[in-house]
This record gives structure tokens, C-alpha cells and sequence, in this order.
């Protein structure tokens, strides 16, 4: 690395320590923007907007890794402002909410955890609002993974539950309120043999109890004995594997929450009823979220996901305008 | 018969698995669940083939002091330690007076997939946010009616599923705010095309399931 | 929080900023900790693999005295066995037959799945009528969007499977038909693109997140 890129580095490492280390009697953590700094920030990143816009006019595109900081900050200073903006639900989620309403106590919930940490940010939300509905309404879990990493999650979504709800570490019990069935590979193999038997492809549960010696498990023998299914996925293996196996050949009702990359190919099975409803991205769990009265990571996020795509639209348009501009002067 | 084995097993496996979509009984039942359950150990081999097949080119590069073969040992050594704590931690839950999972919060193992595998792996997809964004700067542009109609398509997605859309159009009627525009070419559009493409795609993967199973199809094989 | 987990918090910010750094400039922190996430990616799966499926799926299959059909999993396992031939090059041809029966086990199931769901459930759910008649209402049921909505679909996605017909040429009507289905594509490429980057926005926002959150506290 070259000199310039060395000071850089050592100064943004001297930035990060002062945080860290700064005391409290300087700078009182956690931060928060009151509205005219807020205000203020957004006038500030509107002008160097039309900078930008001014710069490209004239034939100079800037360097991508101001664009790069300029995207950073979008992200990052919403973490700090206040602002909370309403926005309505999408039909797709209220599908799903509306489905888990009409469940009644005591019904099973298949849910497949078919996630790794780089998507948690938008799945994570959504499974921990939904983790916590079911515990309120005393709907049962039958928590397993086609992702290695899935199963994890889901404990960190059970964990979530307990943090939120101290009581419900004694009152949920393993085994009976919830079972983490652990992961299986083979992807769409996994859920063809569950169609037989669930017993047959989890012969042990995560901490390797024997399938039969787990309580809520005793008149679980298929898909037939399980009320709903929930899917949280991030790709393949996932949810149109779900829907073609478990919904189609099996009959199970299901709903699902997609990464935002996924959910445009998952429509078209929304549309024809094979999915009740569907979570999309970090919106979706949102939504979610706001349905179930259990406001989390999702909504904090939500305004930064706002700058953001506020930032890529004015980029995109920057962009046109000098490019229409210049066709327009070679004519 | 280096080839024949191969496509035969290939032909039986293929029609037992769509005989028994028809006849759910037995024998072709039956014959699903044993390859169902062989698939699910097959798999697991292969994740093996790919994880030591990782360790033994880098260890012909450490062997060969190719260039950056030090990178190549940190990713031995990063491959040992952390299969090394998994199968520790993992026969220490087996043989614990309560037994443990190799993956609880608590574990060794656990520690490795919080701390580094997680930031990791999260990061690595992270940067592409950035990417996007410079791409679309220098890249996205309005040549021609199809790029014009992809842009106001993005547009609208993007502002009508943040809350900032209906902010910028609460001049609109109710009903036709950003997010209704967004909740319309999803539902509508978006699903016209891309149901377009699930039946593109559906119907070449019969035609080439069925030549695979046929043995018309044999680039899976490779050469002799 | 204990020596272990405070230790880990550093760690993982430290990996993160190494990763980050690459928006600079490819660097040797960056290298590293792409050799790391290599290294002990192959780790996770690997153990994962072992406890999960051969262990479960195999082992505690072959030993249970209960089992009657405990010699079933061992061709599974001889199969497996055989896949790992292809790290040697000279035996390396006998990985063709688990692989021809990956392939084939594939080929078989993935040909009714898309039949049924990708095809005909996308086909039959396309047809619907515009507006038709309930009991409620024997005359007429329909509302004027639920009319367009099916209709839009419906020609949208004739459109587009008239574009992906390249064995006659695009002409005429024919033609005509096929460039409004690339305009039905261009909008789903376009709702695609603006998903895209809601989900690459997400993730960030979670890696900044930890780091200014999780790691130095400032945020909430």
C-alpha cells in the first residue's frame, strides 16, 4: 500500500479507537441527531447532490470512491437521526399476518430457517417478530434448516424471544413449545423424504435426542400433521423448492419471507395462491413487524434503506442528465 | 464402461424418481426414500470432495512457493483450527454428562461462527452495496426505450418500497401514492414477466432432464 | 461480557474494516481476510457435513441394534466414498457414477417439479378470466383492477413467451408481439434491479450496524 493510502488508513483507525474510547463526560453514547442536525445533514447532502450533478455536466464523472463515501454516508448517519416515517402495509404481508391470525393455540408451525449471516440483516427481523408472535399466541415450532447455518439463526431468533421476554425461558419449554431439527443436506431431496416421514430424514434433533422421545413431536408424522409452513430464504435451497415439493405435492399451506433479491421470482407463486402471502426484504420485515406490534431491527433500518435508495435514484439521474445532455449536443 | 455404468444409473435413478410422482407405492416408493436418503449422505461427501479438494491445491501451492502461497497456508490453517474445534467441540457434547450441541452459544465452535465466519461471510456480500451504487452512476443509462422503461420500473421500486416514496407523493390521491405504484408492477407486471421466464425456463429443463436421463445428454460425464 | 466475548466483538470488527478496506484498494489485510473466510468456510461445512449427515444419517443408522434396514445407508456411504476418488487423478473416473447418480436423481425429480409448478400451476393461474359469476353475484363479479390486473398478466406473459420463440423469425404481428413482451421483461428487469439494491442496501446497513453499534456503542 502506497504512502497516501497508509495515512488514510492510520487515520480512520485513530477516528475508530477515539469512538471507542472516547469517556462519556465528552460524548454521551448512544448518539442521537436531534431534528435540526438531522435537518441540517440532509440540506448538506442535498448540495453535494447538485455538486455532483454540476461536476457531471460538465464531463467529469467523479471518482467512484467519493460515490463510495457518499453511499457509506447515506447508510450510516440515518443510525444516528430520529425521524419516523409511516408507510403502508403491502397486501403480500398482510396475507401472511392474516394467515397466522386465523391459526388457532396450539398449532403446528413448520418453519424452515434456509438463511446464512450475510442475509440476516433482512431475514433475521422478520424471523425474530415472527418467533416472538408465535410464542404470544402459544402457536408450536418445529424449527429445522436446508442451510447448515439455518439452524443457528433460529437459535439466535429463540434467544431474541427470551431476551425480550425473560418469563418465557421457564414458561417455553424445549420439546414441547419448540424443536430445533437441525439441518440435512440434499436441498429438495430433504423435503421430498419429509413428505414420507420427518422421523426418517431427522432421526436425531439438534442436540441429538431421538426423534421419538421428543413430546410435540409424538403425532408428527409428515406434512399432513403440521398446520402452516413459514419460510425464511435467501436463495437455493429455499423457497421455490418449498413450494414445489411441501406445497404442491404435499398440500402444505405456506408462507415465506425472501431476501429482496428473491422476492420478484417468488411473485408469480404469490399470484396463483401456491404461497399465502409474502415477506419481501427488509420492508417486508418491517411490515412484519409493525403487524405484530413488535417493533425491531427492521423499522431502526428502515430509514437508511430510505437515503440509500434515495442516493442511487439521484445518482442514476445525475448520471442521465449529463448523458441526455451530451446527445443532445453531438446533435 | 467407463461411460455405460454411468448413464445407466443415471436412466434408473432419474425414472424411479419420476415414476414415483405417478405411483407413490411400492417398489417405486420405497426406491425414492432409499435414493432420497443416499442423496442426503452423497451430499455430504460432496461438500468433503469440495473442502479437501480447497486444502490440496493449497497445498500444492505452499509446496511449489507459488506466488502469495503464505495465503495459502493462513487458509490451512484457518480450514484446520476451525474443523479441528468442530469435531472437539462436538464429541466433547457427545460424551458430556448433559449432553451439548458442538453449535451452542458457549461453544468454541459458536465462537468461531460469530466472530469470524459471520462478519466475515456478511461483509464480503455487504460491499456489493457499494458497487451497485458506482455502477449505476457510470453505467446506467437511457440509450433506448427498453433501458428507459427497466429505469422507471427500478425507480419506482426502489422509492415505493421505503417509506420516502409516499413522502414525496402525498400530493397524490390516496390510492395512487409511490407504494401503490410499486405494490402494481409487482403484483402485475413483474409477475407477467417473470412467470414468462419460469415457464421459458420450466420447459427447457424437462426437455433436458429428459435427455439426461436418455443418456442424449452427456457433458456431465466429461472426457475419458 | 467476558474475556472471550469482548476479544471476539474486536475480532470481528477487525475482519470487517480488513474487508471493507477493498473499496480502497486491494490490499494485504484484505487478502487475509479473504484467506480466512476461505480457510474456515471449508472448516464450517466440513464439520457441519460430518455431524449433521454422516453422523446422523449414517453412523448411528448402521450401528442401531432396532434397525432392520440397517445395510441401506451403506450404499449411500459407498457411493460417497467413491465421489472422493476424484481427488486422484488416476482413479478419479469412478466419481462419474455418485455423480451420474446426483444427476440423474436431479434430472428425475426436478422434471415433474417444474412440470407441475413452473408450468402448468403458472399456465393454468394465467388463464383466469377477466371477470366471471359467483352466487352472490350470477350475473357479474369483477372489479374494473381485478380486470386489468388479469388481463395485464395474462398478455404480459403470452408476450414474453412469444420473445423467448426464436425458431420463427420476429416479424409482423408476430413481431409486434414479441417487442411488447420485452417491454413486460424490461419492467420485471427493472423491479428486479430495484430489489437488487434494496438487498445490498440491507446488508450494509446491518454491517455498519455492528460496527458503530455492537463494537463502539454509538449507535442505538
Amino acid at each position: 500500500m502506497n504512502k497516501k493510502g497508509l495515512i488514510i488508513s492510520g487515520l480512520i483507525v485513530i477516528a475508530l479507537l477515539i469512538c471507542k474510547f472516547i469517556p462519556a463526560s465528552i460524548l454521551h453514547k448512544p448518539i442521537q441527531f436531534s431534528p435540526a442536525v438531522s435537518t441540517m445533514i440532509v440540506i448538506v447532502m442535498i448540495l453535494v447532490f447538485v455538486f455532483v450533478l454540476i461536476r457531471t455536466i460538465q464531463g467529469k464523472l467523479i471518482e467512484r470512491r467519493v460515490v463510495f463515501v457518499f453511499v457509506g454516508v447515506a447508510l450510516l448517519l440515518p443510525l444516528f437521526m430520529q425521524f419516523t416515517l409511516p408507510f403502508p402495509i403491502s397486501p403480500e404481508v398482510q396475507s401472511v399476518y392474516d394467515a397466522l391470525e386465523r391459526l388457532e393455540p396450539g398449532a403446528k408451525i413448520l418453519c424452515a430457517y434456509d438463511f446464512d449471516p450475510p442475509s440476516a440483516p433482512e431475514l433475521q427481523p422478520m424471523a425474530d417478530a415472527f418467533v416472538k408472535y408465535a410464542f404470544e399466541r402459544d402457536l408450536k415450532l418445529i424449527i429445522m434448516g436446508l442451510w447448515p447455518q439455518g439452524c443457528q439463526q433460529a437459535n439466535q431468533s429463540i434467544e431474541a424471544a427470551f431476551v425480550e421476554h425473560p418469563e418465557w425461558r421457564t414458561t417455553k419449554e424445549y420439546g414441547v413449545d419448540y424443536v430445533n431439527l437441525g439441518y440435512q443436506a440434499g436441498s429438495e431431496f430433504v423435503i421430498l423424504r419429509m413428505g414420507q416421514s420427518f422421523k426418517a430424514m431427522f432421526p436425531l434433533d439438534l442436540y441429538n435426542t431421538p426423534y421419538d422421545s421428543i413430546p410435540m413431536l409424538k403425532n408428527v408424522r409428515n406434512f399432513s400433521n403440521v398446520d402452516f409452513g413459514m419460510n425464511f430464504s435467501a436463495g437455493k435451497p429455499g423457497t421455490v423448492e418449498w413450494v414445489q415439493l411441501a406445497v404442491d405435492r404435499f398440500n402444505l399451506p405456506m408462507a415465506a419471507g425472501n431476501t429482496a433479491v428473491q422476492a420478484p421470482q417468488v411473485y408469480p407463486y404469490v399470484n396463483t395462491g401456491q404461497l399465502i402471502g409474502l415477506m419481501g426484504g427488509m420492508s417486508g420485515a418491517a411490515e412484519f413487524e409493525r403487524l405484530t406490534r413488535r417493533m425491531g431491527k427492521a423499522n431502526t433500518y428502515l430509514l437508511s434503506q430510505s437515503f440509500a435508495h434515495m442516493a442511487v435514484v439521484l445518482f442514476i439521474v445525475i448520471g442521465n442528465v449529463a448523458f441526455i445532455r451530451e446527445r443532445r449536443e453531438k446533435k | 464402461m467407463r461411460r455405460e455404468i454411468p448413464l445407466a444409473i443415471t436412466f434408473i435413478v432419474g425414472v424411479v424418481f419420476a415414476v414415483a410422482y405417478f405411483i407413490p407405492h411400492y417398489p417405486f416408493g420405497k426406491l425414492q426414500d432409499y435414493f432420497s436418503d443416499w442423496f442426503a449422505i452423497v451430499a455430504a461427501f460432496a461438500i468433503w470432495l469440495g473442502a479437501l479438494n480447497l486444502v490440496k491445491m493449497s497445498a500444492i501451492k505452499v509446496g511449489r512457493k507459488r506466488p502469495d502461497w503464505p495465503l495459502s497456508v493462513l487458509i490451512i490453517v484457518s480450514f484446520l483450527i476451525t474443523a479441528g474445534v468442530g469435531f472437539y467441540e462436538g464429541y466433547r457434547g457427545l460424551f458430556a454428562s448433559q449432553t451439548f450441541s458442538f453449535r451452542d452459544p458457549g461453544t468454541a465452535f459458536d465462537w468461531i461462527y460469530v466472530s469470524v465466519y459471520t462478519p466475515l461471510s456478511a461483509t464480503m456480500f455487504a460491499l456489493l452495496a457499494f458497487f451497485v451504487a458506482s455502477a449505476s452512476y457510470r453505467a446506467f443509462r437511457t440509450r433506448n426505450l427498453e433501458a428507459t422503461l427497466l429505469l422507471l420500473a427500478a425507480f419506482f421500486v426502489m422509492l415505493g418500497r421505503v417509506p420516502i416514496g409516499d413522502l414525496l407523493t402525498t400530493w397524490l390521491p390516496p390510492g395512487y401514492q409511490m407504494s401503490q405504484w410499486a405494490n402494481w408492477i409487482m403484483s402485475v407486471l413483474n409477475t407477467a414477466g417473470q412467470r414468462a421466464i419460469m415457464i421459458g425456463i420450466a420447459l427447457g429443463l424437462i426437455s433436458n432432464s429428459l435427455r439426461i436421463m436418455l443418456g442424449l445428454e452427456r457433458a456431465y460425464l466429461g472426457g475419458d | 461480557m467476558g474475556f472471550w466475548d469482548i476479544f471476539g466483538v474486536w475480532l470481528a470488527a477487525l475482519l470487517t474494516i480488513g474487508i471493507i478496506s477493498f473499496l480502497y484498494k486491494d490490499n494485504i489485510l484484505y487478502k487475509i481476510c479473504e484467506a480466512i473466510f476461505v480457510g474456515s468456510s471449508a472448516g464450517y461445512w466440513f464439520v457441519i457435513s460430518y455431524w449433521d449427515n454422516l453422523y446422523k444419517k449414517f453412523y448411528l443408522q448402521v450401528v442401531d441394534p432396532n434397525n432392520p434396514e440397517w445395510f441401506v445407508p451403506w450404499f449411500g456411504f459407498v457411493l460417497g466414498v467413491l465421489m472422493l476418488t476424484r481427488l486422484f487423478g488416476k482413479i478419479g473416473w469412478i466419481s462419474r457414477w455418485p455423480l451420474s447418480f446426483i444427476v440423474g436423481a436431479t434430472a428425475g425429480l426436478y422434471m415433474m417439479m417444474y412440470f407441475v409448478s413452473n408450468a402448468m400451476q403458472q399456465v393454468a393461474s394465467t388463464i383466469l378470466p377477466g371477470a366471471g359469476t359467483t352466487a352472490a353475484h350470477p350475473v357479474f363479479s369483477g372489479s374494473l383492477p381485478g380486470i386489468i390486473a388479469n388481463v395485464t398478466i395474462a398478455i404480459g406473459t403470452f408476450c414474453g413467451l412469444i420473445y423467448f420463440f426464436f425458431s420463427k423469425e420476429h416479424r409482423g404481428a408476430f413481431g409486434g408481439a414479441a417487442r411488447l413482451g420485452v417491454w413486460f421483461l424490461m419492467v420485471t428487469f427493472g423491479a428486479s434491479f430495484g430489489y437488487t439494491v434494496m438487498s445490498r442496501m440491507s446488508l450494509m446497513i446491518g454491517r455498519l450496524d455492528f460496527l458503530f453499534g455492537t463494537w463502539l456503542g454509538m449507535t442505538r
